[in-house]
């Protein structure tokens, strides 16, 4: 039983994993949002699916990638989409809009209860306010908005982007898509005809209805950045159109694009809540997409996968469990414990693995392109270090710790990503598959190693004050884990960050200009190599090297978000003001932690007793 | 005197001075990293990196005080300190190879960074469509081009540098019939048209365009992305009669030739920034900026020009873009930004001899800390191994 139990576990995780796969199915008599959810636009400079756009644009405004009802009901993101595009007055009386900040409720004069969800019809009469106090917040500095700023103008933004977005299809108060664009169309054909025949102008009804619709067209035109119109097979990337930009440019004898017929065809069909319609015209549409244009269509397809699977929300959940395993196989049943946090934790890695792969390629790119993708990054590169440690030394030590730094990680990384796309596009000084395949890489490898030496400190400072159970024997391995990931550590950051200068000296013609995030990679370098030193010339034992590499943690997240947040310099690419509290008690709560080590002997329930030889491995002064 | 010279090189040498220079250059890194909230990277760069000390000035003014080592010094102490202990315990073994290649790899580093900063050159070229130039501007130094028109297509110039119009004096030059008197310099200015409101009214010069407009003096720029509107007021004295014929404004922001008389010979003046010539020439054929579609977020900015150089005898078409310069005969060409209308491109030109060096020593290094560091793993590895086997 014992033997097979690790097993058995890990063969349930594998069902409940498998079961996030099956695409949901659709009763008969409903939309279906799926065969929607697939459909490829182009935004943002990349084909996606609508799922994608949807999630982003809901995440933007609510926080979240699904509506919750007032009925309590929860709705995809997709049919949210769905109901803005095609039936915007009703999408108008879902609550949409995240406003918690006391100050901007109060403006409304709505009770400063937990209020947190508005519709647009709620905010409708206060656009006019918003937007002047969001123009004064968008108008200062980011660093210098208060926290009423910031609110007002994320609410100004959301409700930018909800007004942007609806505009994507058709005009807010279109009843039939589909016979507007098809009078249009033969209008502009009959116009042009009887131009070309007879050389006499239209007559006033035709000028009329052409003129609104093409002033309409372009508005519209204008105000989305969301290309729905694919080209015809054959066409490339930049041959996408909106709807407004292709009705605007419809020559008179063309065929209305497969698309465009197919949006107006769902919009219609939407309206008159005819499911059998909607969901055939999808699926006809992702049919003729699928043979038009091959090259596109997997990743769209993939994609929709992808963020149905939610691979890195997974990863968390077995990443939490694999910890809790690993820590009560210190408690109880060590062997069979042990193995299964190990199981788990492998599995947790090929789930993370996936998501991280899986947008490599949808991205075309190497693994970490921005701020939300380091963090991914980092996670996993402890991970794989963290294993290596456990195969060496087998106690489950590497697990709980490759855990811990992995569920950290997608934790932050989960929090990074609220502000949309994470698969934005790289801006051109960037856009260099070779140096993001190494410099970034290599560097973000040594963030991870600098991570996973400060997690295994902290177990050693806890454990030995905390519990009796630091060892000579434990004692000496911690050292000796911590010693050799630093090693790695100071070998992945120096060459990252020479990799970096080099790269720099392609661009930009200097090795070194001491920008900010240049400096905080040179930081950890030097802190590395501090630590190496004092290590190797006898100025600090087990104790010191564990305060050093506690330190050490404070550092890296320094050099890794503190650079961003100070808002200057080159890699200015993911400014947060909001992490900033964030940031500073952890490196306060790191610095602490690190003073703890100096507590004299006594303090220590594993060294209150212990040998001579012991307590002066750990660096205390040896008792008389 | 023998001991006290030994002791100083142990205390050179020793590792513990190795542990003070690093946490040292912890602390400047740092310090110098937060002061650019405040001061541009430029000015940071000057004060913190490339000087041997941080100097702490009393309010009142008066006097200032060194109160940190600064980059230079606590570099020059590194290196001194990392090859006094490669020569005083220096022993070949293949234990240490790893340190003493990781050590060899960081002196050529640190002695590259000090060479970049003492010789390497900065400049710009400016290149609109079709245009074909054999020089850089030096956007932080000036010249002012004195030249004889008369003589047609080989005009003979004399630049009188900036830094000798800064001192406002009188220069003469023997080639030229008259003197040329600073009678004002301004690092920077704003120029603006007379007659309009709330504008200037005194004209700047009598003569050429600075009769019709008005000089502001601003203080020096510090944005990098922008550059000083230099300026200065010369008088032009024929050194037959000594008869002054007027002042002339010559800046870098006046574009037109600004032309006077002397002796029956034409001459003009022109401000502008200080020129490198080559000995050879690039043409641009075509700029073009890529946007990613349905964004306005830029994919790539290419410059298409042609390298002539005839005592090489070469004639080809380069392509210059982001992460891909053109390297040739020790200057680098890096796409840099653009003419705003997108007509033209800037392109930047850094003369650094030491550019290799990073190049060759992170290589060293690299190999020097995987040597070490498996070393140690393949050691560590046996002896668990040992320890766990029955």
């Amino acid at each position: 039983m014992n033997r097979s139990l690790p097993y058995l576990i890990l063969l349930v995780a594998v069902i409940w994993l498998g079961s996030l796969w099956i695409p949901k199915t659709t009763k008969a008599d409903d939309f279906d949002v799926s065969a929607f959810s697939c459909l490829p636009v182009l935004t943002g400079g990349r084909i996606k699916p609508l799922d994608t756009v949807a999630r982003n644009s809901l995440l933007i405004m609510s926080r979240k990638q699904t509506l919750k009802l007032a009925s309590g009901e929860s709705m995809s993101a997709s049919r949210w989409l769905a109901e803005l595009w095609f039936n915007p007055r009703v999408a108008d009386t879902y609550p949409t809009f995240y406003v918690a900040n006391q100050e901007v409720l109060g403006m409304f004069g709505w009770p400063q209860a937990d209020k947190r969800y508005c519709t647009f019809a709620e905010l409708l009469p206060k656009l006019q306010k918003i937007d002047e106090e969001g123009r004064a917040a968008a108008d200062k500095n980011a660093k210098e908005r208060s926290p009423f700023e910031v609110a007002i103008y994320d609410l100004r933004n959301s409700l930018l982007l909800y007004q942007q977005l609806e505009l994507s299809i058709h005009w807010h108060g279109t009843e039939n898509f589909g016979k507007e664009i098809d009078t249009y169309a033969a209008t502009l054909a009959a116009a042009t005809a009887k131009l070309n025949q007879s050389q006499t102008p239209p007559d006033k009804d035709q000028t009329a209805l052409l003129r609104s619709a093409a002033a309409r067209y372009e508005q519209q035109a204008n105000a989305t950045n969301v290309l729905a119109v694919s080209p015809p097979a054959g066409g490339k990337e930049g041959d996408w159109r909106s709807t407004g930009a292709a009705l605007m440019h419809l020559g008179a004898a063309q065929a209305i694009p497969a698309s465009l017929a197919a949006f107006a065809d769902l919009s219609d069909a939407f309206r008159a809540q005819d499911a059998a319609t909607f969901s055939r015209v999808a699926k006809e549409y992702s049919g003729w997409f699928s043979i038009a244009h091959p090259e596109w269509t997997g990743r769209t397809h993939f994609e929709q996968l992808f963020n149905q699977v939610e691979p890195f929300y997974q990863g968390m959940v077995l990443y939490v469990a694999a910890f809790l395993l690993a820590c009560s196989s210190w408690l109880v049943c060590p062997r069979s414990l042990r193995k299964t946090a190990l199981l788990l934790l492998m599995l947790a890695f090929a789930v993370h693995s996936f998501g991280m792969f899986s947008r490599m390629y949808l991205q075309s790119r190497p693994p970490v392109t921005n701020l939300y993708s380091s963090a991914i990054f980092v996670g996993w590169g402890a991970a794989i270090i963290a294993m290596v440690l456990e195969s060496l030394f087998r106690y489950g030590i590497g697990t709980a710790c490759a855990s811990v730094v992995g569920f950290v990680t997608l934790l932050i990384a989960h929090n990074l990503g609220s502000n949309g796309d994470t698969l934005e596009m790289q801006q051109a000084v960037l856009d260099s598959n070779l140096w993001l395949a190494t410099h970034v890489v290599v560097i973000t490898l040594g963030y991870s190693a600098m991570l996973l030496a400060g997690v295994l400190a902290l177990t050693y400072v806890l454990v030995g004050l905390v519990t009796t159970k630091l060892t000579r024997e434990l004692a000496q391995m911690l050292a000796s884990m911590v010693y050799g990931v630093m090693c790695f550590a100071t070998l992945f950051s120096f060459v990252g960050t020479v990799l970096g200068g080099i790269w720099a000296d392609q661009s930009w013609g200097r090795f070194w200009g001491w920008d900010p995030k240049e400096n905080g990679a040179l930081l950890i370098v030097l802190w590395c190599a501090l630590i190496l030193h004092a290590r190797w010339g006898g100025m600090i034992r087990q104790r010191g090297l564990m305060a050093m590499v506690i330190c050490g943690n404070a550092i890296t997240a320094f050099s890794w978000f503190g650079v961003n947040m100070l808002g200057i310099g080159l890699h200015t690419y993911g400014f947060m003001s909001k992490a900033f509290p964030w940031l500073m008690s952890f490196v306060v709560l790191q610095v602490l932690l690190a003073l703890l080590t100096r507590l004299p002997a006594s303090r220590w329930r594993s060294f209150r007793h212990a040998e001579r030889r012991v307590l002066t491995a750990a660096g205390f002064d040896a008792p008389v | 005197m023998k001991t006290a010279l030994r002791s100083l090189l142990v205390t050179l040498a020793s590792l513990r001075l190795t542990v003070v220079c690093l946490s040292t250059a912890l602390v400047l890194v740092l310090v110098g990293t937060l002061a650019q909230v405040n001061l541009n990277p430029v000015e940071v760069q000057r004060l913190y990196f490339q000087s041997w000390f941080i100097w702490w000035s009393a309010p009142s003014g008066g006097f200032s005080l060194p109160v940190f080592p600064g980059g230079h010094f606590i570099g020059a102490v590194l290196l001194l300190n990392l090859m006094g202990a490669h020569i005083s315990r220096f022993v070949w073994s293949w234990r240490k190879a790893g340190i003493q290649l990781t050590h060899l790899g960081l002196i050529i580093m640190l002695a590259g960074g000090l060479a970049t900063d003492l010789f390497s050159v900065s400049s710009h070229m400016y290149l609109r469509q079709g245009e074909t130039k054999n020089y850089s501007d030096d956007d932080a130094r000036t010249e002012l081009a004195v030249t004889e028109l008369t003589l047609g297509e080989t005009n003979p110039v004399i630049a009188i540098p900036g830094e000798v119009l800064a001192a406002c004096g009188s220069t003469s030059h023997v080639t030229l019939p008259f003197k040329v008197v600073v009678k004002g310099f301004y690092p920077n200015a704003d120029l603006q048209m007379l007659g309009q409101e709330n504008g200037p009214s005194i004209p700047a010069a009598s003569n050429g365009a600075g009769a019709q407009v008005g000089l502001k003096p601003l203080p020096p720029v510090s944005d990098m992305n922008k550059r000083n509107q230099t300026c200065a007021l010369v008088e032009i004295i024929p050194n037959k009669d000594g008869k002054s014929l007027g002042t002339w404004l010559v800046s870098v922001a006046i574009d037109q030739a600004q032309d006077f008389e002397v002796d029956g010979r034409r001459w003009s003046l022109e401000l502008r920034f200080a020129r490198y010539y080559k000995d050879y020439s690039l043409s641009l054929i075509s700029f073009t900026h890529e946007i990613y579609p349905g964004t306005e977020i830029p994919k790539n900015f290419s410059s298409k020009v042609t390298l002539a150089d005839a005592q090489h005898h070469e004639a080809r078409q380069v392509q210059i873009y982001m992460n891909h310069p053109l390297r040739y005969l020790g200057d680098t060409y890096y796409q840099s930004g653009f003419q705003s209308d997108n007509s033209g491109t800037i392109l930047q030109v850094v003369r650094n001899p030491s550019y290799q060096a990073p190049y060759i020593s992170c290589i060293i290094v690299s190999l020097g800390l995987l040597m070490q560091f498996t070393y140690h793993l393949v050691g560590f590895a046996r002896r668990t191994n040992a320890a766990s086997a029955p």
